[in-house]
Order: structure tokens, then sequence, then C-alpha cells
């Protein structure tokens, strides 16, 4: 008995924390992340290899170039992929690319309007006047997932009877000339999940060879990275990854913003997780000698 | 006859699919062109299966006695057809999800937080569940537990900031970035080719009709 | 436009709010409040799915063709309806000819497709020098390391997904090593999820004290 009284007289202390109720955690995610909201803080970050090597692949892209925007999210992955939509649309409109933006979701090209509203509110662009159906068009949404970057890949007329307005692509300036997924010049994913990068990369850029980037939400970005290099000329991945895509391509906006309480809702993560492990090593042995 | 079809139509729909990879051209090719517009249409109708079966089992729901959630079977009745009538009859045609339709005004206010908030509300969870789950109980579980610290400690500033004394290139961003393209990369290769390799046997399976499971029972 | 009259914006996200509340409600315990919310999610998001196909898909690809006069479509309206007729049971099983239809048409696309980009690049990525030297023709360490790391982490870890021989000797030893590397993977992939899930808590946290209640900018 004697062996065992150091650890019962610790026990009590620590075998509460293995039982801290569930609540407590909410409120203290809650907390960690309310109030960094409140302070204005941006550090300069170290950009990785993936978002150099997209912000590198953009750079490449002429001035003028035709460049199709794939919109593959819903609102749910709006806080990390509207950035990097943003973003890559203000890179777009910088460069004046013509741009073609479709969904694969039904919720990506309404998304894709939301993300072009918040590129044109920037000073940067408070000039710049785009018309619809020339400077870029929004052919919305098509159902069938990889089937439709198939059909692309040969007739992008008939994938797209009409644009987002109802339309009929033969009447859309921008559209003419284009017949299929070989007369863009570069290819944007934003992508959440399926249909998305994956299949991007699987028909658009292994079938058709066409030259693209992907921006994913951190969920999936671990299962992009093996594409990264010959597959995919660029990742950026998650709240971090947009966060050093508005860095590089100085656009600075939300994702740099928010990421004072991605560190601070880490941190209260990370301690949970060693407050468990300390706990449990420590009561293991009289939980042993029960 | 109820098993033969649909097996001959899955072979030859397949096989023409798998054929046109290596003969993109006539008749392979506009025969995939037009598989692609109708297998388009069927996802469509099965999400209308979707969304009418729902109505059934909310309408049964509702009509059901003694169900204490019968009243929330309305709801869904009720909230779906507020945003079908309004899509299809008063948000300008097809035109519906443009700035400004009433349509988008449901989806800025009442989907995109209700969808939204679901999803988010996960993170507690995630957060509760590191704290209940995640234990260093073997020589694994403890790589992952590393693995997972450094990611995430890798990944946000206060990372660098902890290892500031530290010389760049060997700092907690960069050996967060080390983890995840090379040994991260080499585990999901190793899964990334098995799921392939899965895929492609269970595709062909489908195809020959040695897995039928998907036609059910007679 | 209408609404973006002040009127209509501070609704929409008082609504907006209200409902963002509710569903986090659930966090104290299952309530009737989450439970009306649910719901509504339920109902408004397959109402969502069920317009946005009928004019982004249907009208667009079956009835302006129908219209038109191509009698081809009349093939997949045709399925199409025997797919919905599982609604029926007695007639259910009709609707195994779109599914097998589905079914033939997904196998043989992704045949080839994860065979040629999931399987066959990935080992072309992986198989590579794995003695990599500098311009000027010197050894270089940490690149070559890192290669060979990748290219023995990725047999290993394969080998541990071959179930047709005992994990035992060398070979148990390799694929215990490809263990390893997956539970790297596993963790960095853990990490990355929290890194998602709270940026998405971020966003609504955000919206709640920015566009509701104009604390923050």
């Amino acid at each position: 008995m004697s062996a065992t009284e150091p650890t019962m007289t610790r026990a009590p202390f620590l075998e509460r924390m293995m039982r801290i109720d569930r609540r407590v955690i909410f409120i203290l995610i809650g907390v960690a992340l309310i109030f960094p909201l409140f302070f204005d803080i941006t550090q300069k970050l170290p950009v990785s290899r993936e978002v150099q090597m997209a912000a590198d692949a953009l750079e490449a892209v002429p001035d003028g170039a035709l460049v199709l925007y794939s919109m593959d999210y819903d609102p749910p992955s709006a806080p990390e992929l509207q950035p990097m939509a943003v973003t890559a649309l203000k890179v777009g409109l910088r460069k004046k690319w013509r741009m073609v933006i479709i969904g694969l979701w039904p919720q990506g090209p309404q998304q894709a309007n939301l993300a072009l509203r918040s590129a044109l509110a920037d000073e940067e662009f408070k000039d710049v006047r785009l018309t619809e159906g020339v400077d870029y068009v929004n052919l919305g949404f098509q159902s069938g997932n990889e089937a439709v970057i198939q059909k692309m890949g040969s007739d992008i007329p008939s994938t797209f009877p009409r644009d987002y307005r109802g339309i009929p692509v033969g009447e859309i300036p921008i559209m003419r000339g284009i017949k299929n997924l070989g007369n863009f010049d570069f290819v944007v994913n934003v992508s959440s999940g399926y249909p998305g990068t994956r299949e991007w990369v699987q028909f658009g850029v292994d079938r058709f060879g066409v030259r693209m980037i992907s921006a994913s939400t951190a969920v999936q970005t671990t299962e992009m990275f093996p594409y990264v290099g010959r597959q995919l000329a660029g990742l950026v991945g998650g709240m971090r990854g947009a966060a050093e895509f508005e860095q590089i391509t100085s656009t600075p906006g939300r994702a740099l913003k928010f990421m004072v309480g991605q560190s601070v809702a880490h941190v209260v993560v990370i301690l949970f997780i060693v407050i468990g492990n300390v706990a449990y090593f420590a009561t293991r042995k009289s939980r042993r000698d029960k | 006859m109820r098993r033969e079809i649909p097996t001959f139509i899955a072979l030859f729909v397949g096989v023409v699919c798998i054929v046109q990879f290596f003969i993109p051209h006539r008749p392979f090719g506009t025969l995939v062109d037009t598989f692609s517009d109708w297998f388009g249409i069927l996802q469509a109708f099965a999400i209308w299966l979707g969304a009418l079966n729902l109505l059934r089992v909310s309408t049964q729901r509702t009509l059901a006695k003694k169900s204490h959630d019968r009243w929330y079977g309305i709801v869904v009745i009720l909230s779906f057809l507020l945003i079908a009538i309004i899509g299809l009859f008063f948000s300008g045609g097809r035109g519906f999800q443009l700035a400004g339709t009433r349509f988008d005004y449901l989806y800025v206010n009442v989907y995109t937080p209700l969808s939204s908030t679901m999803f988010a509300i996960l993170a507690f969870f995630v957060a509760s569940a590191s704290y209940r789950a995640f234990r260093a109980r073997s020589w694994e579980a403890t790589l992952l537990l590393l693995a997972a610290f450094l990611v995430m400690l890798g990944r946000v500033p206060v990372g660098d900031t902890l290892t500031g004394f530290l010389p760049e290139g060997y700092r907690l961003s960069d050996v967060a970035s080390w983890i995840m393209t090379y040994p991260q990369v080499a585990g999901q290769r190793a899964i990334m080719i098995g799921i392939a390799l899965g895929v492609a046997s269970a595709s062909l399976r489908l195809i020959l009709g040695l897995e039928r499971s998907y036609l059910g029972g007679e | 436009m209408w609404m973006d009259h002040p009127g209509w914006v501070l609704f929409g996200t008082w609504v907006g709010a209200l409902l963002t509340l509710g569903i986090m409600s659930f966090l104290y315990k299952d309530n009737p409040v989450y439970k009306f919310c649910e719901a509504l999610f339920v109902g408004i998001s397959a109402g969502y799915w069920f317009v946005s196909y009928f004019w982004s898909n249907l009208l667009p690809k079956l009835g302006d063709p129908l219209m038109q006069g191509d009698l081809l479509v009349l093939i997949p309206g045709v399925l199409g309806i025997m797919m919905l007729l599982r609604l029926v049971p007695s007639i259910g099983w009709i609707s195994r000819w779109p599914l097998a239809f589905v079914v033939g048409f997904t196998a043989g696309l992704r045949l080839i497709t994860y065979l040629q980009s999931n399987a066959m690049t990935q080992l072309q990525n992986s198989v590579q020098p794995v003695i990599s030297y500098s311009a000027t023709g010197a050894f270089q360490f940490w690149p070559s390391f890192n290669m060979l790391l990748v290219t023995l982490g990725t047999f290993a870890g394969l080998l541990y997904f071959f179930f047709s021989k005992e994990h035992k000797g060398a070979f148990g030893t390799i694929s215990r090593i490809g263990t390893w590397f997956l539970m790297v993977t596993f963790g960095a992939a853990f990490g990355y999820t929290v890194m998602g899930r709270m940026s998405l808590l971020i966003g609504r946290i955000d919206f709640l004290l920015a566009d509701w209640l104009h604390l923050i900018n």
C-alpha cells in the first residue's frame, strides 16, 4: 500500500485534469478565438515552398492571358478559401487577365461573385471598370463532377451552354474562340473536396495538359502535397497558405488578420493535449494498482 | 432481365470510357462527351430524388401520431418549399444566383450562416476529442503526436516566435515545411498508390459485372 | 439593388446572427432552438440544390435541347425518370438501369485516371535519382537525404499495405518502418485538420463580432 500513497495524493488533481468538462474546453476555445480578433496584428510569415511556387507560377502567366478559375467550394469552407479566391482574382485584375469563372459546386459561382466584389472593393482597383462578358464571365455551375472537366477537354461551349446570367455562350465576346481547355493559359482551382483539385489533376492536368495551381482547404491539403511539382504548379493550403499567399502577392486581407487567432487556438489545443497526456501518464500507475 | 440489362449497360459504358483514353477520336471520344452530359443530367435527377425523398420522409414524420419531433418535419417541408418556390418563380429565372435576387438573399443570410456554423462548431469537438483521445500510448502514437505538434506549432506565427533564437532554416516553420514536403509526402504517396490500385481493381470488377452488389437483391 | 438597402442588410444580418447562435446553442446541449435551425438547414439546403440543378443543368442540358428538337436527350431524360421511380417501391428496380450507367461511367473514367495520376505518376515522382549534385558537381547531402527519405518511405509504406504475405522478418521490419511514415502523415493531417476547423470557427466569430455587433473592423 505504501508504494501507491504518493500517487494517491497526486491523483485527485490529476484525475480531475483527466475529466475536464467538455464545456470548459468549449469556452476556452471560444475565448481563445474571440480575443485575438480585437487586435490588428499582422506578422511577417516565412513563405513555404509550395505557396512560393504558386505565386511564381501566377507571375509567369503573361498580362492579358486567358485564365480559368474553377471555384469548387461552398460557404462552410469560405473562411479559408474566400481569402484565397479574392487574392487570386486580385492577381488576375492586376495582370488584366481575361477571366472565365466556373463552378463544379452549385455554390461556387455565387462565392466567386462575392469574391470578385471583395476584390473590386480594394483601393488598388477602385478605378477598374470590368465589363461582364468582355473582361470576365461567370459561366456558373454544371453538374457531373469530373465528367464536366472531361467534356471541357473537348468542347467548352456545349459544356456550359449559357453563362450565370442565362446568356448563350455564343453571344458572349470573351468566349469567342474558346473551344476547349487547351485555349486557357492557366487554371486556378479553389477547392474544398470532391469534385475539386484531385479531379482537376486527373483530368485537367494529366489528361489535357493544363497548367494549374490549387487553393485548398487545410483538411485536403495534405492529400494534395504529392501532386506538387510535376502535376501542380503550386499549392495554397489552409488559412496559413492563404495568409502567405496574401503576403507574397502584396494583397493583405482577412487570412493575414486571422493568423493571430489561429496561433492562439493551436496553442490552446496543444495545451489540452499536453494536460491530457500528463494526467494520463501520472495517473496510469494508480489505475493499474486499482 | 432485371440484372442482365444493367450489367450490360455498365459493361458497355465502362468499356467505351476506357477505350477513349487510348482512342480519343470518333466514335469513342464523341460518345464519352455525350455520356458526360447524360451523366450530369442523371446527377441532377439523383439530387432531385434525394430532395423528393426528404420531402416524403418529412411528410411521414409530420403525419406520424405521437411523434415528438413532427414540428421539425414541418419546418423542413416549409423551408424547402420556401426556397424552391422563390428560386424557381421569383428570382429572375436563369439568373437566379445573381447578386440581388431573392434566392441570393436567402443564400447569403440563411443558407450561409446555417451551413457555415454547422461545420464551424466541429472546431470545439476537435479540440475536445484531441484532449480526450490523443495519448502517446506507443512509439507509433508518439510519432503521430509529435508530427501533429510540430505541424500545428510550425504553421502558426507563434511557432517561429518561440524558436526565433535558432538560425533561419531550423525554426519551427521550417521543420513543419520539411515534415509536409518529405516524410508526409512519402506516407501520403503510399496511401495514394494503394487507393489507386484499389479503385482500379474495384472499377474493373464493376465493369466486368463481377461486382453487382449495387444492383441489390432481386 | 434592393438587397443593398440598409434595412434589408440589417434584417439579413440579424437573421444570420440568430441562426448562427441557434446552431451554436448545441454546444451547451441539444435543444429545440438548435433542432429548429437544423431542420431549417436541411430544408433550405435540399431546396437550394433542387433549384440549382434545375436552372443550371436540367433546363439547359435537357429542356433546351428538347425544345430545339434534339431527341437524343430523351435517353438521359427517360433514365432520369427511371431513377425517380425509386420512390415507388413496387417498380423501384427500374432505377437499376440509370444506376448501372452511372456506375459504368464512373468506373470507366476512374480506372485509367487513378492508375495514371495517383499510381504511375506518383511512382515516377518517387523513383528519382537519390544522389543530388550541385551545379558545380559537389555532392549535396540534404537534398540527397530528403529524396532518399521519400523513396524509401513510399516503398516501406506500400509494403505495409501488402497483406498477401505475413509481416515477419525483414519484410515485417520494413513494413513497420512504413507505419512510421504513415503515422507522420496522419499527424500532419491532424495538425492541418485542427487548422482547418479553427479557421471555420474564426470565420463565424468574425461574422458575429464584425458584421453583426460591429465591435471590430
